[in-house]
């Protein structure tokens, strides 16, 4: 069996690694743009069972990887909170009256509030559709958190936001550091059979040893970068560095217009796409030109391929074909709420949704984590 | 390889040096050992050679350093990243990434090496410092040794040319030093890199040592071979004492050259009584712990202890890492968590009494000593610690003057030396004058002097009637204060006698003085005290 034959392909294609964070970002993103498009219900629905599955096939056994559980109460409290509302701030807009609760009179200079009072079928509706379209994006973004590993994004991150990447890392390490010596200052205070007395003055017993404590560890750190060879080779002159600056702001702000513009149907469309793409190309250009300074190299990187182009390619399948169908049919989209009636769901926009499970299918599964080492990361925190 | 030409530095607000005219030469693969006491320079030397000193550092350098013909006037450190890599005492501190391989790579990324090249070198020094396993942990995981380990070979991907490592095991217990300086002697062996190393563990690492510098703290460097300056050195490991005390010469540097050695000394010693073990206490104990449990969820610390201690008497509490000692010592305060079994203290739970009336029973100076002190002077800390403990005013500053005589009251507490910041936490915790008195660890990162100072401080605390423990993974210095040792496995005791009975017999725990001459011999000054007039 040569490396050519398709099975031995197959084979390579699907050992275990970890893909690149960016592609799971792409996808999320999509299905949560798609998400933004409909309020159907069953369309919602069928993308968040899309999402959870992929989510518990694909993520590793990282802690961020198992807070996905707490994105999911996150999306029921939305759409509790958005449907509780509408049971408390009066919802009578429609005919069809469902509950009658007796209304609360409030004073004059409250008017335009109204607590309880009738409540219509038409708006408790409303409040679910929305509440349930808000809360699909969010636990979108809850899997774009549970299957790419953080700190793999960061050092995917272009050369030119190297020093960022960086800072962010220093930063996460510090505050389990911060915490421990909280801890052990608190401690130490009851050694010296705590304090008694004023509050600021207790405060100021445990932060003065913390941060006394917090700027002697950043001291030894910049200084082990510094013999390390950090910023040796990331100088620029000043105009340099400032034309760069100016060209990445330019464009961030031109693709923020860009996509707001292309989510709001309402603004005028030459914002949209063409200022989308401007933006996106002097962005671009402005990390390229600072990227092409810097003569640091990447450790075992990230790279795309073709699974990566899946995952990607699936999600903004999802989020092209609901596009693509709210042209035709815009009433399954968004079922009406004047005329009470079932939502429908046509076949195109399901279909749409349904690309979005394959990498589930289609991708490695991911590298099983050492047991050990989470093992004893458990101990290391109760002890 | 490297060159320093009359080199002389000042910090910044200082009169005096901290080196004056200071000239060596160290050639290629040499490993040098530099010793001298706590903040006598040593640091300052070693940052010299990649230029931390004084472009990081501050202050101001005269002469001429330089590395492989590199002068550091005019390159910052980063631009010596390729020839010097640097170990510093606490590896956790320099980390700059989170995982194991990452780490390793760091280093390599900031010289641009190619990807394949940081691949391979990754893999050859996971093999070359046995932490292949690791690789994926997150570093925060790791044990000390572990964590030392990965420090110097994050500093070996980048093939460094000169290996420079202050101090790397006084923050380790015996064990993980062990582990990393026998690592550090491969490495030397097989790689023949220049190492300057500063370190108080000596007799790890003279026996392999080609050279050794003696900062004396005046300024000046002393430059010889082992033995020669090991003779005049006023500071050094039992073994050189012995050496010293029995006039062997050349001094021998390992416990089996000293062995050889040793024949008349042992013949003459058997004809002395050795010393008197110390006779069994019948008065009632001054703290009764029975069936102390301890548990953090799931793991257990201390699993069901029964410890009295007696007033009068040291007991060094023994184990290691993570045998529970800490957790007991905790617990028998009263501060930390305990799950069952009792403690009482003149027919007091200290768990029971509010902290300040816990303290009056029992003192706990607890392992980063530092941690209990938050004002800006040291007269400010005693006259607090009066306070807490409604002592009369003066009575802290009267014990710190007992324990560590001339320390400056407008001192900031950080400033002190790690022997003077312990003497003061003492002070502070003595001021609520405790019948029994625990101390975590108390000499980690002391030098010989520092210990032997605080050795005489724990036979006062003795003698004046207290209870004292302490738990440390010092093997000479319990040797040197100890009636009593407990060794602690697993949350349980599994040994407690007398310390010639414990210490002596165990090829783990004895001192050197044991293994040269014989398991009844723990000290030096045992030695000495049985030593026949005409030998001495």
């Amino acid at each position: 069996m040569g490396a050519g034959s398709p099975r031995a392909r197959a084979a390579a294609y699907f050992l275990p690694r970890d893909l690149h964070p960016g592609a799971w970002w792409v996808w999320t993103l999509g299905l949560a743009v798609a998400a933004s498009r409909t309020t159907n219900p069953w369309l919602l629905l069928t993308i968040v069972a899309v999402v959870c599955h992929v989510v518990v096939v694909r993520r590793g056994e990282a802690p961020w990887a198992m807070a996905f559980r707490i994105y999911l109460v996150l999306g029921a409290t939305i759409v509790a909170l958005r449907v509780g509302f509408r049971l408390v701030f009066g919802g009578a807009e429609g005919s069809t009256i469902v509950l009658r609760l007796p209304e609360i009179p409030l004073p004059a200079w409250a008017a335009g509030i109204r607590l309880f009072g009738d409540v219509s079928a038409e708006s408790l509706l409303g409040g679910l559709y929305d509440g349930l379209r808000l809360a699909t994006m969010v636990i979108c973004l809850g899997a774009g958190n549970a299957l790419a590993n953080p700190k793999r994004l960061l050092k995917a991150m272009p050369p030119a936001l190297y020093e960022i990447g960086t800072a962010v890392t220093v930063a996460l390490s510090v505050f389990p550091q911060l915490a421990e010596s909280v801890l052990r200052v608190r401690q130490a205070r009851k050694l010296r059979g705590g304090t008694g007395g004023r509050r600021f003055h207790a405060l100021r017993t445990i932060v003065i040893p913390v941060l006394e404590d917090a700027l002697d560890r950043s001291l030894r750190l910049a200084a082990s970068m510094d013999s390390r060879g950090y910023g040796r080779s990331g100088t620029a002159r000043p105009r340099a560095r400032f034309t760069t600056g100016l060209l990445m702001i330019v464009g961030l702000g031109g693709v923020c217009v860009g996509i707001y513009a292309t989510l709001d149907g309402s603004t005028p469309r030459f914002l949209a796409l063409p200022v989308l793409l401007a933006g996106l190309a002097v962005a671009l250009a402005g990390f390229r030109l600072a990227g092409r300074r810097v003569r640091r190299t990447r450790y075992r990187p990230d790279r795309w391929r073709a699974a990566e182009l899946v995952v990607a390619a699936s999600g903004v399948a999802v989020a092209a074909a609901l596009f693509l169908t709210s042209g035709v049919d815009p009433t399954n989209l968004n079922p009406s709420l004047t005329a009470l009636s079932w939502p429908l769901l046509s076949w195109p926009p399901l279909a749409g949704v349904l690309l979005g499970v394959l990498p589930a299918f289609l991708t490695p599964p991911p590298e099983p984590t050492d047991n050990a080492d989470v093992a004893d990361a458990a101990e290391k925190v109760t002890a | 390889m490297i060159e320093l030409a009359d080199v002389s530095f000042w910090y910044h607000g200082h009169d005096t040096p901290v080196l004056a005219d200071v000239s060596l030469t160290v050639g290629e693969g040499e490993l040098v050992l530099v010793t001298g006491r706590t903040g006598a320079g040593k640091s300052t030397l070693l940052g010299t050679l990649n230029g931390l000193v004084p472009h990081f550092t501050g202050g101001h350098l005269e002469g001429t350093v330089a590395v492989d013909g590199v002068s550091t006037a005019d390159r910052p450190p980063r631009e010596f990243a390729h020839l010097v890599g640097v170990v510093g005492q606490d590896p956790l501190a320099g980390f700059v990434t989170d995982t194991v391989e990452e780490e390793l790579a760091y280093g390599m990324e900031q010289l641009g090496l190619r990807p394949p090249v940081m691949r391979r070198r990754v893999e050859e020094t996971l093999d070359l410092l046995g932490i292949a396993d690791l690789r994926r942990r997150a570093l925060r995981t790791l044990s000390g040794g572990q964590q030392q380990r990965v420090a110097i070979g994050s500093v070996l991907t980048t093939h460094p040319q000169v290996l420079v490592l202050d101090e790397p095991t006084s923050a380790l217990d015996p064990t993980a030093a062990e582990d990393v300086l026998a690592t550090l002697a491969r490495l030397v062996q097989d790689l023949g890199t220049t190492v300057l190393m500063a370190e108080h563990r000596m007799e790890r690492v003279v026996p392999f040592a080609d050279r050794m510098f003696y900062v004396p703290g005046d300024g000046s460097v002393l430059d010889g071979a082992p033995p020669d300056v090991l003779r005049d050195m006023p500071i050094g490991p039992p073994i050189v004492a012995l050496g010293r005390l029995a006039g062997w010469d050349p001094l021998p540097l390992s416990v089996r050259d000293a062995r050889r050695r040793a024949a008349p000394l042992r013949a003459a010693l058997a004809e002395s009584a050795p010393p008197p073990s110390t006779a069994e206490t019948v008065d009632p104990p001054a703290l009764t712990g029975t069936g102390v449990v301890v548990r953090y969820g799931s793991t257990v610390a201390v699993r069901g202890v029964d410890l009295d201690l007696h007033g009068g008497r040291v007991l060094t509490l023994m184990g290691r890492n993570g045998s529970g000692k800490s957790s007991l010592l905790w617990a028998l305060q009263g501060s930390g968590p305990r799950q069952g079994g009792t403690v009482a203290v003149a027919g007091k739970d200290p768990r029971d009494l509010s902290s300040a009336k816990a303290r009056r029973l029992v003192g706990l100076v607890p392992q980063n000593a530092g941690d209990l002190l938050y004002l800006e002077r040291v007269a400010d800390e005693c006259e607090a610690a009066d306070r807490e403990s409604s002592a009369e005013p003066g009575s802290c500053r009267a014990l710190l003057d007992r324990l560590a005589p001339g320390i400056d009251a407008r001192a900031h507490p950080r400033d002190l030396s790690e022997g003077q910041r312990l003497a003061l936490v003492l002070a502070v915790q003595l001021t609520a004058s405790p019948p029994v008195m625990l101390l975590d660890e108390p000499t980690r990162g002391l030098d010989y002097g520092a210990k032997e100072a605080l050795a005489r401080t724990v036979a006062e605390l003795a003698a004046g009637g207290r209870a004292v423990v302490i738990a440390t993974h010092d093997v000479e210095f319990a040797a040197a204060v100890a009636d009593r040792v407990v060794v602690m496995a697993e949350g349980e005791i599994v040994s407690d006698g007398p310390a010639a009975d414990v210490l002596g017999a165990s090829p783990a725990f004895a001192p050197q003085v044991a293994k040269i001459l014989g398991p009844e011999w723990l000290t030096v000054a045992d030695v000495r005290a049985a030593l026949p007039e005409a030998v001495r």
